[in-house]
């Protein structure tokens, strides 16, 4: 069957790096293991949830994002907005089944934009989500201007810090939420027409259009769909910290970023899996927890979180790396052939509008 | 292509694997402890016996609102006589631990991680009065004393060491401005972040002490976000919006230096008269060449040194918060608990010309 | 007919070229002059309803705040000219400021100019590390500076602890550069205003700057036609980090007091005045002039918001606003241009 041939093609190169990923994985949690205790109880499985579960959750859209060949750089903004919007109609005396779904239609909205602005009116995903980050960061600033809202009812905000029941005492419900999403979008990605449409997109727009791939239609649902994921985190961080201030989220669209490079998923689009992002989430998470708990400085988490973000693209191209840089040198001058873009992600469908 | 490639992969796996294992050797050397009592032994709430000893061997976690601010250093560092040099005084491990943007997405982790590695005392300046409570509160249930200092959880711990009463900081702050002022004009407040309980709490004793001086007006606060670009911007906006702006009180130590290097002009220096909250050695300049006449703080040092000596009083047993109970904080003599299970270090310490250059912090 | 082939022969070359060359150039003229249209309309609008906000304080304020931007958004054009980003300039940025302006403590009556060139040093350290991993190793650069913005973060922290620079250790001569005016307007921005007009002239005029349109436009086609990419590229990201290097050092005068969160978060905002600028997303066109008034132009409005007493809180989703219609803006001309072009080509044949 051609369809799994060309599952398997694609998947091929990605496998590399996750096992490799699989590999990094281990050693921390090996490493982690061994300088504390404390890295395998269940409390520590459990914080690490607490403290991760919503940029975890918020990777998965990314993916899709990434892998169709565009970048939704608004996500922590959208998530602030929604926890500022839960804050505000919850100051407003507001039943929280009604917030909860205003909180969804707005996100769903934010994430209808970004695609409309991205598929109609053919703008680059990058400069355009810099300005929605910062529009919707807006919004949650004028929303909730300098106050804050931390009176919600402890049944919500035990959604935020307490385990989910009858599993043990170790799994947050933002963990629960991130495995079944994960699942989800996992099958979504590598066993469905959408899925594949995805990665046809990503690989060649123009290709992919002549196919019949109704390309800005996807476009716009996978933009919609980060849009509402990013509003449930934004709900549960709101419930987690039992607090609502503009800054929530601040500056994590950097993270999820990293996090989904870090997974394989190239920027260009077109190649990545789920699996390695979930890896991903286990290592930047695994990172940052045993530097906390060997008293290492956190600060240096950034190093490793960077230091494992340029492994991600030296390690695949480690091969190529060395011939490139003979050839860079002043002894070559011409090209050798077609290569990728000296840089960032190739340019938007050049259709006409 | 396969091997070159694997082999590619390997050399930074095994880098990165050196990098954490070097670190977690150079680390762990303050927490590889003498046995300390665990966590559920501890007494939390026992009544107080004056006669017991205090305990040694405790794990203390020092946890300000950020790492990198140089007042939390001060305040919790063994060489400044801060914290830690109280603990090792006492013969306890004291660990500073935090994250890096002053919220409390940042902090939690670094509590949670304290609370995974057997801690027995939490020591903490929280980043929001309501968001660390869970967290907080999870702790104390585990039977870890939490004691807040510099800025307060209510509620959530079990003891807070005050630097100073929150009115008293308050009401100095516009008494000073007042003195330079002659009691006229029109004042703006330059603020940390909008959700900061300490400046938040001191700005409402300000206001109220303003009406004591019918002629001085606040016109504006404003939120400098303890970022250096934004304090400065706000503190220039002040400027053109209230050309008959007078005077500028910054209750935090970001934004009075940014105010200070805005003001520092011949057009406004003696015109526009600052004072605030800050450290000496940010403000020595300041000082010298009259941007600024007095300014308010404590010794921050003294403040860890003082909490840290609470808590393990707290943590043995003989305080267990109620308003009048003493007890001994080593060289800083005797201390009562007061209302709110609050310990007041002392009065406010005004920082002029005079004796600025007796401090290094 | 053979008489018109003749003379067809006989047409001076590709005069579409010529053409097309100035309709491009006009078009970027209109796109920066279509800044300074919207720069002198919005003060002019602020001025009328708040007259103090022209007061030569704030106008000395605005300028000051804008310098560092505007360098920092020149190094950016260069690099996303070349279709290229540099996330790291916030980061360099700060390790810079510090550890430049840490120089003066324990070196009493060190030259200025030496703490200068320390932190250009620092910042072409960081800029040829960002720009070796990009063009020798064929990376993305948004990746590789994604992953330099953490590391170079997480060093400064590293070296800077809880310390700081107090402004009681810097000289006056350097506190005082910011605030020395000639006239009225301070020197250090028509000193930088000259820099940015040297950098544009050089990116305009200069064939190693040009190429690095070329790049932008088609990495392929220049290499194709013997460009070196990656040697220009390599330059390109070398001098974007000397200069953030240099803004780093400027930043410590400004600011006085100097920790390990200098810088934080600027790589975004100047990315934003680049684009708002007319420099294109991915490269090819946009020059530096247009930047530094994109620059120029967020920082007035920043102003502007509390001269006319409108909320600061509203300064984020206006800026967001303003970039998002830049692009739209630019994506309407380039689609228009390259019609445009096209049909001129088509025309000539």
């Amino acid at each position: 069957m051609s369809d799994l041939s060309d599952l398997g093609d694609r998947l091929r190169p990605a496998l590399r790096w996750e096992t490799g990923l699989a590999l990094v994985v281990v050693i921390i949690g090996i490493v982690g293991a061994s300088v504390s205790s404390e890295f395998f109880t269940g409390n520590n499985i459990f914080n690490l949830g607490l403290s991760n579960g919503e940029i975890a959750i918020m990777t998965l859209p990314m993916t899709l994002i990434i892998i169709s060949g565009e970048i939704d750089l608004s996500v922590a903004s959208i998530l602030g907005m929604s926890s500022a919007l839960l804050g505000f109609l919850w100051a407003r005396h507001w039943p929280m089944l009604g917030i909860f779904v205003l909180v969804a239609v707005v996100g769903l909205a934010a994430g209808a934009v970004n695609g409309l602005l991205v598929t109609r009116l053919g703008l680059p995903s990058l400069a355009v989500t810099i300005g929605t980050l910062a529009v919707y960061r807006g919004i949650a600033t004028i929303l909730l201007g300098p106050n804050t809202v931390a009176n919600f009812p402890t049944a919500y905000t035990n959604l935020g810090v307490n385990a989910v029941p009858f599993t043990g005492n170790d799994i947050t419900y933002s963990t629960a939420i991130f495995v079944v999403l994960a699942v989800i979008f996992g099958i979504v990605l590598h066993a469905t027409p959408f899925g594949r449409s995805v990665y046809a997109m990503g690989a060649s727009t123009e290709a992919a259009q002549f196919a019949g791939i109704r390309v800005k239609r996807i476009k716009t649902v996978l933009f919609m769909t980060s849009g509402l994921v990013c509003a449930l985190a934004g709900v549960l961080l709101t419930f987690r910290l039992n607090t609502a201030v503009q800054n929530n989220g601040l500056g994590l669209e950097l993270d999820v970023v990293a996090i989904v490079l870090l997974g394989g998923v190239s920027i260009f689009g077109g190649k990545g899996t789920i699996v390695g992002v979930v890896l991903g989430v286990l290592a930047f998470a695994g990172i940052q927890n045993a530097l906390f708990l060997t008293n290492f400085n956190q600060e240096a988490a950034g190093i490793v979180t960077g230091g494992l973000l340029l492994l991600s693209v030296f390690g695949r191209n480690a091969a190529s790396f060395s011939s490139r840089l003979r050839a860079w040198l002043p002894a070559g001058r011409r090209g050798r052939g077609p290569e990728s873009p000296a840089g960032g992600p190739p340019p938007a469908a050049v259709t006409p509008p | 292509m396969k091997l070159r490639q694997t082999a590619g992969l390997a050399v930074p796996l095994v880098i990165v694997s050196i990098l954490l294992a070097a670190c977690s050797s150079s680390g762990s050397s303050s927490t590889a402890a003498t046995s300390s009592s665990p966590a559920a032994s501890s007494s939390g709430s026992a009544t107080p016996s004056a006669g017991a000893a205090l305990k040694t061997g405790l794990k203390v976690f020092v946890i300000p609102k950020n790492l990198g601010n140089n007042y939390f250093t001060t305040a919790d560092s063994a060489k400044t006589g801060g914290a830690i040099a109280a603990l090792d005084t006492l013969g306890e491990t004291g660990t500073e631990t935090s994250g890096t943007a002053a919220t409390p997405a940042s902090q939690i982790p670094a509590i949670q991680a304290a609370v995974s590695k057997g801690a027995n005392i939490l020591l903490v300046s929280a980043t929001d009065p309501t968001a660390l409570c869970p967290t907080l509160n999870a702790a104390m249930k585990r039977g870890i004393t939490v004691v807040t200092y510099d800025s307060d959880a209510p509620g959530c711990r079990d003891l807070f060491v005050n630097q100073a009463s929150t009115a008293e900081i308050g009401t100095s702050e516009v008494d000073v401005l007042a003195k330079q002022l002659n009691d006229t004009g029109d004042i703006a407040i330059v603020s940390a972040t909008a959700s900061a309980t300490n400046q938040n709490a001191w700005i409402g004793y300000m206001k109220q002490e303003l009406t004591k001086y019918p002629k001085m007006k606040l016109v504006a606060t404003v939120y400098g976000n303890d970022d250096p670009t934004t304090a400065t911007q706000v503190t220039q906006g002040l400027l053109e919006q209230y050309p008959n702006l007078k005077g500028i009180i910054s209750p935090t130590t970001v934004g009075i230096a940014a105010a200070a290097a805005v003001l520092d002009t011949s057009k406004y220096r003696g015109k526009i008269a600052l004072t605030g909250l800050g450290t000496p050695d940010s403000l020595k300049k300041y000082v010298s060449d009259g941007t600024i006449k007095e300014f308010v703080l404590w010794k921050p040092n003294d403040l860890g040194y003082l909490a840290a000596y609470a808590a393990v009083n707290f943590a043995s047993g003989k305080l267990d918060g109620s308003q009048g109970q003493t007890f001994t904080a080593g060289k800083l003599g005797s201390y009562t608990v007061g209302a709110d299970k609050t310990i007041l270090l002392g009065p406010p310490f005004t920082f002029n010309a005079g004796n600025i250059n007796q401090f290094n912090f | 007919m053979s008489t018109t082939v003749v003379s067809r022969s006989e047409r001076p070359p590709a005069p579409a070229g010529t053409g097309a060359r100035r309709l491009t150039e006009r078009v970027f003229r209109i796109r920066e002059s279509g800044i300074i249209v919207v720069l002198v309309v919005f003060v002019a609008v602020t001025a009328s309803i708040q007259p103090r906000f022209l007061n030569i304080t704030n106008i000395q304020f605005i300028l000051v705040n804008t310098t560092v931007f505007a360098l920092l958004a020149l190094g950016e054009t260069m690099v996303v000219i070349s279709r290229n980003y540099d996330l790291s300039v916030g980061s360099v940025l700060g390790l810079s400021a510090y550890l430049s302006a840490s120089l003066f403590g324990p070196h009493h009556g060190i030259p200025i100019a030496l703490v200068f060139l320390a932190g250009l040093g620092i910042g072409l350290a960081c800029g040829v590390a960002n720009g070796i991993m990009v063009a020798g190793g064929q990376v993305p650069s948004l990746v590789v500076t994604l992953a330099t913005l953490y590391i170079f973060r997480g060093v400064d922290i590293l070296i800077v602890g809880g310390k700081e620079v107090v402004a009681n250790s810097l000289p006056s001569a350097f506190l005082n550069i910011p605030k020395a005016t000639v006239f009225g307007i301070p020197i250090l921005a028509i000193v930088i205003a000259v820099v940015i007009a040297i950098g544009a002239y050089y990116l305009r005029s200069f064939r190693s700057g040009r190429e690095l349109y070329a790049i932008g436009s088609n990495p392929e086609a220049a290499r194709l036609a013997g460009i070196h990419v990656g040697r220009r590229v390599f330059m390109a990201f070398a001098v974007s980090g000397a200069i953030a290097g240099v803004a780093g050092v400027l930043w410590a005068a400004q600011y006085g007091t100097v920790d390990s969160t200098a810088g934080t978060g600027y790589e975004l905002q100047v990315i934003s005045a680049v684009v708002v600028g007319g420099v294109a997303i991915f490269g090819g066109s946009g020059s530096a002039v247009g930047a530094a008034l994109g620059a120029l132009l967020l920082n007035t409005i920043s102003s502007a918001l509390y001269v006319l007493g409108i909320s600061p809180f509203w300064d984020q989703a206006i800026w967001g606003f303003l970039l998002i219609l830049a692009v739209a803006l630019d994506h309407f001309i380039t689609v228009r241009l390259t019609a445009a072009l096209r049909l001129r080509g088509a025309r000539h044949e």
